[in-house]
């Protein structure tokens, strides 16, 4: 994660303004940056795409995966939908809540595509793990 | 002797450890060529390595790094599966969208051409826009991504709409749980889907395509990227661009992703106007999910009769059905319509992964039917599935051992899709709320019912060795020991809340604007009818997990 920077944010929003519905593109850009949505970025992209400041924020609250906060801790994302239920995830979430401590945040996830090897979890952009057991949690938040 | 290998490089294999396979292969064979192809789709077995010595082809699988010596001194018996496309899991399939699977590096266009591909292109192009519409309609093909609409009537709408600029977009949404045939296409073989897309536009006089895909999937993405570039030159003046979701379930219902691209909210839009008529941005469109589109090179390339050849009823050609959940056999199998559930499961699966009885499966996603083995003689069918209060949906089958609390599962169905709702409509934004509250009441009060609940279940968990823990499990138990004192106030507040679930259920069936308010009840009322013991009753005639 990264402070807002102005000149980085107005570069990463003029890539996209000019395509067909730019605004989630942006959005996606600008957290993959900062790591969240900040209050800055918001105003700077409404007034480059000619919005509101309430529509952005709008889009923003709506999508589960853009942050209105930031988060500092590490992330694991871990699969909770049907198949991976089915596989013991709730019994293995509550004990990734109690390795994990306050130092990892555990997120819920609903399906990453890998139903039949689950239970499953990801952790930054596209490391994916699967047939975790309480052991492989461990290990997996011990590296985090 | 030369040696290649083959290593899938499916976001499932890369989970399953694949890379790490592949290290210990350039560390103990460094002369060797690695291809890293798409996966087979036998997912118990992943990674799943083949080895060419001279020219023949063995499978190993499920391989570990540690394996790699072993393989590679020939003593690996316990791991040897022989050549892989006569394994009987594949060799019981008829692949025709996914013929290609295991077989081909997913990036390589000579790969891609040498196994047929762009030929239904070129057919196209040969034979004129009119005569496509005319061959993709008596295919039969009816729409993947859940309603089975006809794709031919949505194409010649578009085509037959007037206007300059039209629009291809291609869902690959892919939210429902226990499906990832989309995410295996897409990573496997983009230059099918690419194809498709293609002929759409082609077909229907559109330029310009959207596939708009799941931000969950970071692969498929980064795959579809560097295939519509390396293909540019060969479908242009179609050009394709690849957009990114943001985690919203409901943007894969059509209008709702129509919306997220244009930037918006994933609210769902009324119908009419019909996307075909006044789609993205105002303009036709057509929107197809990623299977419906990846069907359509083998029709034109084969002809519409060769893909209506397979089927039953109005269910014609193959689906692709993902096998998930807990079950030994998990996996991709792409079979034409009409085979049985309990064939899909028990035969083809082999049962759970953890070696218990099936109790449920639950059939199209988290909007879709609990199924019990004693509806297990249902045909793999549009109609057939509807007849019995479920749906085929997206084609994805979630299988649950006899430790599942069908209660909580029909909670779970309420909570996601208040977490899920895109808030329009009352009965599904605060219709599911109040569910999830009155589940928990039963859940509360189904101590006290008069038949303790699931005895036969409790019996058996006091076995040990349950190798798949479910988080209900001690609460199964405490339940049971309640004293009868508070039988009938509990009975009461049981039999209240019962009836208001079933009265919340239709409530949000008929004043749900989509089908996420609207088909939630498929799983909870399936859940609540075949396992009433789940919920303070008594069992069905017929007990469910009794078979299989
Ligand atoms: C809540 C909800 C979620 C949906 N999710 C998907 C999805 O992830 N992928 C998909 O192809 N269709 C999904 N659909 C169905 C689409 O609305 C639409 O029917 C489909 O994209 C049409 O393409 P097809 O005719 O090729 O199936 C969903 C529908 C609803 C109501
Ligand atoms: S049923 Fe739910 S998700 Fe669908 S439009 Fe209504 S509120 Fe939105
Ligand atoms: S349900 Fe967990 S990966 Fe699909």
């Amino acid at each position: 994660m990264v402070d807002f920077d102005e000149h980085i944010a107005r570069a990463l929003i003029a890539r996209h303004a000019a395509r067909e519905g730019p605004l989630l593109p942006i959005l996606h850009d600008l957290q993959a940056e900062f790591g969240w949505i900040p209050e800055e970025a918001v105003r700077l992209v409404a007034h480059v795409l000619n919005l509101s400041r309430a529509e952005v924020h709008g889009v923003v609250s709506f999508y589960h995966d853009f942050r209105d906060a930031p988060e500092p801790r590490p992330v694991l994302k871990l699969c909770r939908a049907e198949s991976c239920q089915a596989r013991g995830a709730d019994a293995l979430a509550v004990h990734a809540e109690a390795v994990a401590g306050d130092r990892i945040a555990i997120e819920t996830v609903y399906c990453l595509g890998l139903c039949s090897v689950g239970p499953n979890a990801l952790t930054g952009r596209d490391h994916l793990h699967a047939r975790l057991d309480a052991g492989a949690i461990d290990a997996l938040v011990a590296a985090l | 002797m030369s040696l290649v290998f083959f290593l899938s490089d499916d976001a499932l294999a890369l989970a399953c450890g694949a890379e790490r396979v592949a290290a210990a292969l350039r560390a103990h064979a460094p002369d060797a060529e690695i291809r890293r192809t798409s996966s087979w789709g036998m997912h118990w077995l992943e990674p799943l390595l083949e080895v060419e010595r001279g020219g023949v082809r063995t499978g190993y699988g499920p391989v570990t790094a540690a394996d790699v010596p072993a393989i590679l001194a020939g003593e690996a018996e316990h791991l040897a599966l022989g050549p892989v496309d006569g394994h009987p899991f594949i060799a019981a399939q008829t692949r025709l969208t996914f013929a290609r699977a295991g077989r081909t590096r997913p990036l390589d266009l000579g790969d891609y051409r040498a196994t047929g591909g762009w030929r239904g292109l070129e057919r196209a192009r040969e034979i004129g826009p009119a005569a496509v519409l005319d061959a993709v309609t008596r295919s039969g093909l009816r729409g993947r991504g859940g309603a089975g609409f006809p794709a031919g009537i949505k194409w010649k709408t578009v085509a037959e709409a007037a206007g300059p600029v039209k629009y291809i977009v291609c869902n690959a949404d892919e939210g429902d749980s226990g499906t990832f045939a989309d995410r295996m296409l897409m990573e496997g073989d983009p230059y099918c889907l690419i194809e498709g897309m293609a002929i759409a536009g082609f077909a229907t006089g559109a330029n310009k395509a959207f596939v708009y895909i799941r931000s969950e999937y970071p692969h498929a993405i980064a795959k579809m990227r560097a295939a519509v570039e390396a293909s540019a030159g060969i479908v242009a003046p179609f050009a394709i661009e690849i957009r990114e979701g943001a985690g919203a379930y409901v943007c894969g219902e059509e209008t709702s992703l129509l919306n997220s691209i244009e930037g918006r909210r994933g609210e769902v839009r009324a119908k009419p106007p019909l996307p075909a008529h006044e789609g993205l941005f105002g303009r036709p469109t057509v929107i197809n999910n990623v299977l419906t589109l990846a069907a359509i090179p083998f029709i034109l390339a084969e002809g519409p009769e060769a893909y209506a050849e397979f089927g039953m009823g109005r269910s014609r050609g193959t689906m692709p059905i993902q096998l998930a959940g807990n079950i030994r056999q998990g996996g991709l199998f792409e079979t034409a319509f009409g085979a049985t559930l309990g064939e899909l499961v028990i035969d083809i699966g082999g049962g759970t992964a953890s070696g218990r009885s099936v109790r449920a499966v639950q059939v199209g996603g988290p909007l879709g039917a609990y199924f019990p083995p004693s509806l297990f003689d249902t045909p793999f069918d549009y109609e057939a599935f509807a007849a019995r209060d479920g749906l085929i949906g997206h084609g994805g089958i979630t299988v649950f051992d006899d430790s599942v609390d069908m209660a909580r599962q029909a909670r779970f169905a309420m909570a996601f899709c208040a977490a899920e709702s895109c808030g329009k409509c009352t009965p599904c934004r605060l219709g599911s709320t109040r569910g999830v509250e009155t589940i928990d009441r039963i859940i509360a009060a189904r101590a006290a019912a008069p038949t303790p609940v699931r005895a036969e279940l409790v019996g058996t968990q006091s076995t040990a060795g349950q190798p798949l823990p479910s988080l209900s499990t001690a609460e199964k138990k405490g339940s049971t020991s309640t004293s009868s004192v508070q039988t009938e106030k509990g009975q009461a507040e049981l039999t209240a809340a019962l009836t208001l679930i079933e009265d919340l259920c239709e409530t949000m069936k008929f004043g749900s604007l989509c089908a996420l308010g609207g088909f939630t009840p498929y799983p909870v009322l399936s859940a609540l009818h075949h396992f009433p013991e789940d919920f303070g009753g008594a069992a069905e005639t017929a007990p469910a997990g009794s078979e299989a």
